[in-house]
């Protein structure tokens, strides 16, 4: 014990200034002399100081776990571990938050006192796939401090190829715009796949996120592989006096300029009495003018999801956004969310038969095409899936009298009337 | 030996039992909000029960005494609840106006900086970096503590058009994601390999599948097998250092910092879109990253003076252009800006649309 505090001229600089300082927080944690983690903290910082100081990271991965699963846990050993031999293991355990990220003192409490003990007094919140991160653990230490964080009622969230801990927006426990339950359908969805996320044996990564509108506070349509978005399919709801309100607040041609000429399909009119014309048909569901006018204007009661897929960053072939699998889905009854669970296990059962190793599902879908991909989970083709139809004329229709057929079979009785 | 334990295979845990009893009580069912000042959001419920929301800052990277402080902080103007946001941002749910100055009084005074609401910069959403991850080229907590202390009357204030999502990556997997400015390692060298190692610790042929160019072929160096990489084809993207740590990509001097603008998740009113390259080859200089923060700053400022409200970044590029914003930002406009991969073809202006 007692080791001297290293020397960290450049972390230093980071302790001014106004926004709250992570070294600041780190050092403290090296300073707590009656705590076991006191000096795994000093080389800690040691190392990451010699980081700033080389432009060089010094972690290497390894194999550490727990009984039972095989992810959750990021290993870490240092390649400086003769330089600063206390970080030599720093080790990080993902934990899955409540969906919504909703905590009381009571339980962020306990988990201090449990990575007190068992680790390095260093927790994020949260990391970017939105699991708690516990770093800073040695090897021994990973299972008691994950049984005690279990028995708490935690469990571990994903890493490698494997379903991946999710994220929802805040949604319904406090936004009016929220079109269904996230939190439940997180939970009902990554509670349904824990063995592909306990037991990475999946192709690659499979994120699920899941955001209550199309303002998409998840951030799910590029970053999750199923990206579950709320919306409605009535019309959306009107506050006429309201609008009037909103019109006298910011002037008419503010109220012209803010919400009538930014809604991107044109589908909005102010009429001579400042009251608003919705066309529904137009609207594309965006949520602008519903952003600009929180007291006049709601998604209308139809509710339900629109379903994206296959969005991912660069490697390997590029940035990929999800793209629209599912126009619409009703989230209303426990039977659909059932059906949203059925929907997320057949894509990943998919998936998992047809990507290629290290291949996310928006890579997959561009190897095989969308319409494969669309037969195989036994979905059908719709417009909305298309910003246009095709421009090139390099494909076979000779399935086309079929296909014409089909699109006749699911839209006849609605197409006659 | 003992026997081991077995995992409660628990999943995600019950949101009910750790949320606000308002929150709770009406979930599902909340009328409209406002913002009655910056960093404070207003809820009402259909019931007519209100809530107020503040939200504060934090350094992500926490140690478990500056979360007790906030659990005491929640304990006593709080009901003992708060949540986080996706971007690190502490919020507090309050069921009485009155206790909603007290609150802001004892954060900021504490050193949590309340804002991050609206139309103002919120925190940056960042990665590992040096602290933690095994592939970074540099820090991401120190790129986001030197720029938020930049833009930190920007959190506090709502005066943006609108609001503005910068992140953070240390390397080229972007795990920060799209952002209205997002601020990335990008390599400029190819890796350097150290063929001693190789037939040691690497997968040949999993490395070789892993680069986008093919640039990669199994090779035998000073009679060892390793691999080899065409540098002439090597776009330096450093996929081929996770599956293969000899491949050193990360170079303290020429691993530079990019910074790319007009990434947008939401599909509000424009569709989502990705962000484009605007500035590369910048230091990567820390502890403070003073190049890429004066970029940052320069670009963030002529968006405020120029954007209409509710236009995000790249909604207002859109509108005024392309030559505009490389003039306004004085940014220099060059060959990397042109986009030769796959589909690259799409984001040229195949039309007589030219701006003056
Ligand atoms: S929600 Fe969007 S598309 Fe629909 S009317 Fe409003 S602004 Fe227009
Ligand atoms: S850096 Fe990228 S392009 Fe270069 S060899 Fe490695 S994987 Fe291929």
């Amino acid at each position: 014990m007692s080791k001297k505090m290293p020397e960290t001229p450049m972390l230093d600089q980071l302790e001014g200034g106004p926004w709250p300082s992570f070294v600041t927080g780190l050092k403290r944690l090296a300073e707590s002399e009656d705590k076991q983690y006191a000096d795994r903290m000093k080389d800690l910082l040691g190392q990451l100081e010699h980081s700033y100081q080389t432009k060089k990271g010094y972690w290497k991965g390894g194999t550490v776990g727990v009984f039972g699963y095989g992810g959750g846990i990021i290993p870490r050993f240092s390649e400086v571990a003769d330089q600063f031999p206390e970080s030599a293991e720093f080790h990080t355990l993902r934990v899955m938050p409540p969906a919504g990220m909703h905590y009381n003192t009571d339980i962020l409490r306990k988990m201090c006192d449990i990575w007190e003990e068992h680790g390095s007094g260093l927790i994020a919140f949260h990391g970017q796939s939105g699991d708690i991160m516990f770093q800073g653990c040695s090897t021994d230490q990973v299972q008691p401090a994950f049984d005690k964080l279990n028995e708490l009622g935690f469990d571990l969230g994903g890493a490698g190829p494997a379903v991946r801990t999710s994220i929802s927006c805040v949604g319904a426990a406090r936004c009016e715009q929220s079109c269904f339950d996230e939190a439940k359908a997180l939970r009902m969805n990554v509670n349904a796949n824990l063995d592909d996320m306990h037991r990475p044996s999946l192709p690659y990564k499979f994120k699920f996120k899941f955001s209550g509108c199309a303002n998409d506070c998840s951030n799910a349509t590029q970053r999750a592989d199923m990206a579950v978005i709320g919306t409605w399919r009535d019309d959306m709801q009107v506050n006429q006096e309201e609008i009037k309100k909103k019109v006298a607040q910011l002037g008419r041609k503010e109220f012209i300029n803010q919400v009538i000429r930014m809604c991107p399909t044109q589908a909005l009119g102010l009429n001579d009495d400042d009251t608003l014309d919705v066309d529904n048909k137009s609207c594309v569901r965006c949520m602008h003018c519903i952003n600009v006018c929180t007291k006049a204007l709601k998604p209308g009661k139809d509710r339900g999801v629109t379903i994206l897929l296959g969005g991912k960053r660069t490697l390997k072939i590029g940035d990929l956004f999800g793209t629209v699998i599912v126009p619409f889905m009703p989230m209303q009854s426990d039977e659909d969310y059932e059906n949203l669970v059925e929907l997320g296990q057949k894509i990943i059962e998919f998936f998992a038969e047809n990507a290629l190793e290290h291949e996310r599902t928006g890579e997959m879908i561009e190897r095989i095409g969308l319409a494969n991909f669309l037969e195989g989970i036994g979905l059908d083709v719709d417009p909305n899936m298309v910003s246009q139809p095709r421009t090139n004329p390099y494909v076979r229709t000779d399935g086309w009298d079929d296909e014409v057929a089909k699109w006749n079979a699911r839209k006849g009785p609605a197409a006659a009337e | 030996m003992t026997e081991l334990r077995r995992p409660i295979e628990s999943g995600v845990p019950e949101s009910f039992p750790f949320m606000h009893p308002l929150l709770k009580k009406n979930y599902g069912h909340w009328a409209w909000h406002d913002r009655p000042r910056p960093g404070v959001l207003h809820h009402v419920a259909e019931s007519g029960d209100e809530v107020w929301t503040v939200k504060a800052g934090t350094q992500r990277q926490m140690d478990v005494y500056t979360i007790r402080r906030l659990c005491d902080i929640a304990d006593q103007y709080a009901e003992g609840h708060v949540r986080f946001t996706v971007r690190s941002n502490i919020e507090f749910m309050v069921s009485k106006w009155e206790m909603v100055e007290p609150l802001i009084k004892t954060l900021e005074a504490e050193g949590f900086p309340v804002g991050g609401t609206g139309n103002s910069v919120s925190m940056i959403s960042h990665t590992q970096g040096f602290l933690h991850c095994d592939i970074p080229a540099t820090d991401a907590s120190g790129v986001v503590k030197s720029l938020m202390d930049e833009l930190y009357e920007e959190f506090k204030h709502e005066e943006m058009p609108n609001r503005v999502k910068i992140t953070t990556s240390c390397c080229q997997i972007n795990c920060g994601g799209q952002g209205d400015i997002a601020i990335n390692i990008q390599h400029t060298k190819p890796p350097i390999i150290n063929h001693d190692l190789v037939a040691g610790i690497c997968e040949r042929p999993a490395v070789v599948a892993r680069c986008p160019v093919a640039a990669i072929r199994p090779a035998l160096v000073n009679g060892k097998p390793s691999l080899e990489v065409d540098e002439k084809k090597c776009v330096c993207c450093g996929a081929c250092f996770p599956p293969c740590p000899p491949m050193q990509i990360n170079d303290p001097v020429n691993s530079k910092i990019a910074i790319w603008v007009g990434g947008k998740h939401s599909s509000t009113r424009s569709k989502p879109a990705f962000h484009k390259l605007v500035a590369a080859g910048i230091p990567n200089n820390p502890p403070r990253w003073p190049e890429a923060a004066e970029i940052v700053k320069k670009i963030l400022y002529a968006y405020k003076e120029d954007a209409r409200p509710w236009e995000r970044m790249n909604e207002w590029i859109e509108r005024i252009g392309w030559p505009r914003f490389f003039e306004i930002t004085g940014l220099p406009f060059t060959k990397y800006h042109l986009d030769n991969w796959r589909g690259g073809r799409n984001s040229l202006n195949a039309s007589a649309h030219i701006h003056f």
